[in-house]
């Protein structure tokens, strides 16, 4: 009982998250009410499990790696500046977005912050390399058992030698940036939200 | 100083005398139409009436919040994102034809990624199955503070009148509604305990239709519920079975309002037991034992047996097994379905602007449900009686039930999906994300790995029809309620890749 959404977010708060994420504020309360609703322990911060409870979520075979990507380095909650934080990374770009303050740092949903989302999502031991052994993870829960060890190691490896160019045997991000198509990464990075 | 009491006590004596007198009228001028069957329209006035207040109390709140130059918060309710559709193959193509490698051998890119992770960002933003287990949001606030997002928007105005209607709801009307839930339910249980010991026969039959009817009545007024049937000319027969989409357990009372049906359900203890075993010595309704639910067989058997008998009412089911917030209708457990019997489907539209009929049974208990529905304005639904429908030649359970389902949710304006209500509590099998898996190897190797594929066109939004959920753990809210046990039956499974039990939430 009791009322949600834009009563317990308070309007600075608003104004903050609208200024670091870029979402307008009837987006943000909109969230902030999808976020309550999935909160089923109404402490004000998501678990891992809130997370999985959405059907659609549990069954993505990357889900596991995707809500990571939620949770902040070795936390297990997220709270909703967080949570919307990650969010932003989603928002379509806008290519004539009037940068008001000429210091603010990269907007969170640039091409190169979506870009370093993905390779985060490879990159599980954030050493900011990819390595076989990360790689074939990764491959590893995408095609679940119908892949043999061998084929799978070789797709790695082709992949790898592909990209690679210091000889390292593993992917730094800019060798990342250059191999991954980087028009697929802002394309499908994007959500289109029905509110403006 | 006793003498400064006098006119406190007179005064007392009179808003008894006063209050007591408008209950009892109130009682009387309900209480008998329902007993002959008749209705006055006092309903109806009161809800024309309270939907020209809701009006004007919206209309007030959106200038208060113009004035403020603030936004009003609104629900959207075809979603926050703009999802597109698109099979997993197409996706992945669009993807790679933007590439520029052509190889014949496995294709790899590491973008793919970006598929799996969109799909499962957009599912995190909004996903189909989540909402449909809490209550829906309003439009335009009623009034109620449950129901109210905007509330710094109130102007002093408003904030009478809700206390104002705070003070009717409760002091008048929930005190009213208690005392006519409970001679309602007292009735039933008294007269069909009496119409029990006539031997069966044209008498027994005549008086238990019109208790049991009258009793209904009586409830739905207890209740305030203004209900409108229909195509009446579709009501169920005997030797039948209804299925109707669920969303409380009120829309047994509601339906019982219009006809006799034969319950089915799981015999309780306390109360509702109580009534469970007196309404079944006067007509025959089906309630098994806690450990009988789970024998499917015996399920079917009883069911079937009373189907066959043609002096028996219909049998009334909730095919979704769980409670649904009444804006989509869920996965069709095929139990009922397997009969062979004809089967009438129903489909239950409530209005939620007067009172959100929704059970959110993982917030509420029972208790505080009833009293949450008794002290809302009213509950206005609509009842739509189908043509009846049976299977068709070739045609198997599941897509019976489908067919139905669809047609229930054409009728209602409900979303049709295919996912298990059961998921309100229990996790979604492996089995799916294997799917997807299988799926997406496909597109990387192409099909070599086809082993004889049952499926060829499988699109990732269909779902298998089995049980979605793995092993349902206990709930630990008591009493069970009654349309979870009405067919909760269980597959037998083969046990692909479950893992640990769900821990409890």
């Amino acid at each position: 009982m009791g009322s949600r959404a834009s009563t317990l977010l308070r309007e600075e708060e608003i104004e903050e998250i609208k200024k670091e994420t870029g979402f307008s504020h009837s987006q943000i309360t909109r969230l902030y009410s999808r976020f309550t609703s999935l909160d089923k322990g109404e402490n004000g911060t998501l678990s891992r499990e809130d997370f999985q409870r959405i059907p659609e979520l549990a069954i993505n075979p990357l889900g596991d790696r995707i809500i990571n990507a939620f949770f902040p380095e070795g936390e297990d909650q997220v709270n909703f500046r967080g949570f919307m934080r990650t969010l932003a990374h989603f928002r379509p770009i806008e290519d004539n977005e009037k940068n008001k303050d000429p210091i603010a740092s990269e907007p969170l949903n640039s091409r190169s912050n979506k870009l370093l989302f993905a390779f985060r999502l490879y990159d599980l031991d954030r050493d900011d390399k990819i390595s076989r052994d990360e790689l074939l993870q990764v491959l590893r829960m995408m095609v679940g058992v119908n892949i043999s060890d061998e084929q799978l190691g070789s797709i790695a490896d082709r992949t790898i030698q592909e990209a690679d160019q210091n000889g390292d045997n593993s992917i730094s991000f800019n060798e990342f940036i250059k191999v991954g198509n980087f028009l697929i990464f802002c394309i499908f990075g994007n959500m289109n939200y029905y509110l403006t | 100083m006793g003498w400064f009491l006098l006119p406190f006590d007179n005064l007392l004596c009179i808003v008894l005398g006063i209050s007591f007198t408008v209950g009892f009228s109130s009682l009387l001028v309900i209480v008998v139409p329902a007993v002959l069957g008749v209705s006055i329209g006092i309903r109806r006035l009161y809800m024309k009436s309270l939907l020209k207040v809701f009006e004007w109390a919206t209309v007030r709140m959106e200038r208060g919040a113009k004035e403020k130059n603030q936004h009003l918060y609104k629900p959207y309710s075809n979603g926050i994102i703009a999802k597109e559709l698109s099979s997993l193959e197409q996706e992945i193509q669009e993807l790679r034809a933007s590439g520029t490698t052509l190889s014949s051998e496995p294709e790899f890119e590491m973008a793919d990624i970006m598929y799996f992770c969109r799909r499962g960002v957009e599912s995190i933003v909004d996903d189909e199955v989540t909402k449909r287990f809490s209550a829906q949001e309003l439009e335009s606030w009623n009034l109620l503070t449950r129901s109210n997002f905007n509330a710094r928007h109130i102007s002093l105005r408003l904030s009478v009148l809700w206390g104002l209607g705070l003070f009717i709801r409760y002091s008048f009307l929930l005190p009213l509604r208690v005392t006519l839930a409970a001679s309602g339910i007292g009735l039933l249980v008294v007269l069909t305990t009496i119409v029990g010991f006539i031997p069966s026969g044209w008498l027994r039959t005549y008086l238990s239709e019109k208790i049991h009817l009258m009793s209904y009545r009586i409830c739905v007024r207890s209740l305030t519920a203004i209900i409108t049937y229909h195509n009446s000319e579709n009501k169920p027969k005997n030797g039948g079975i209804c299925v109707a989409n669920h969303t409380t357990p009120i829309d047994v009372i509601i339906l019982a309002n219009d006809g006799c049906y034969s319950m089915v359900g799981q015999i309780h203890g306390g109360l509702i037991g109580v009534v469970q075993r007196a309404m079944v010595k006067s007509s025959p309704h089906i309630w098994f034992e806690r450990s009988e639910v789970k024998d499917r067989h015996l399920v079917a058997e009883r069911l079937s047996n009373h189907v066959a008998d043609k002096t028996k009412h219909p049998i009334l089911i909730f095919p979704e097994g769980t409670c649904i917030n009444n804006t989509s209708v869920m996965m069709f457990k095929k139990g009922s379905f397997e009969i062979g019997c004809t089967v009438y489907p129903v489909a239950i539209k409530y209005d939620p602007r007067f009172g959100d009929a929704f059970w959110n049974s993982s917030k509420f208990g029972m208790v505080n449900y009833l009293l949450r529905m008794m002290s809302s304005w009213a509950i206005v639904c609509s009842v739509w009686y189908l043509p009846p429908m049976s299977r068709e030649e070739g045609e198997d359970a599941v897509q019976f039930a489908n067919r139905v389902k669809a047609a229930i949710a054409t009728q209602g304006g409900l979303v049709d999906l295919l996912w298990d209500g059961g998921l309100k509590r229990g996790k979604v099998k492996n089995t799916f994300k294997e799917e997807q898996q299988k799926l997406y190897s496909k597109v990387l190797v192409g099909d070599q790995e086809d082993q004889g594929e049952d499926r060829p066109q499988e699109d990732e939004e269909e779902l298998e029809e089995e049980d979605q959920i793995e092993d349902r753990p206990l709930e630990d809210y008591t009493p069970r309620p009654l349309e979870d046990c009405s067919l909760r039956l269980q597959e037998e499974e083969e046990e692909r890749g479950s893992e640990t039990p769900m821990k409890d939430q």
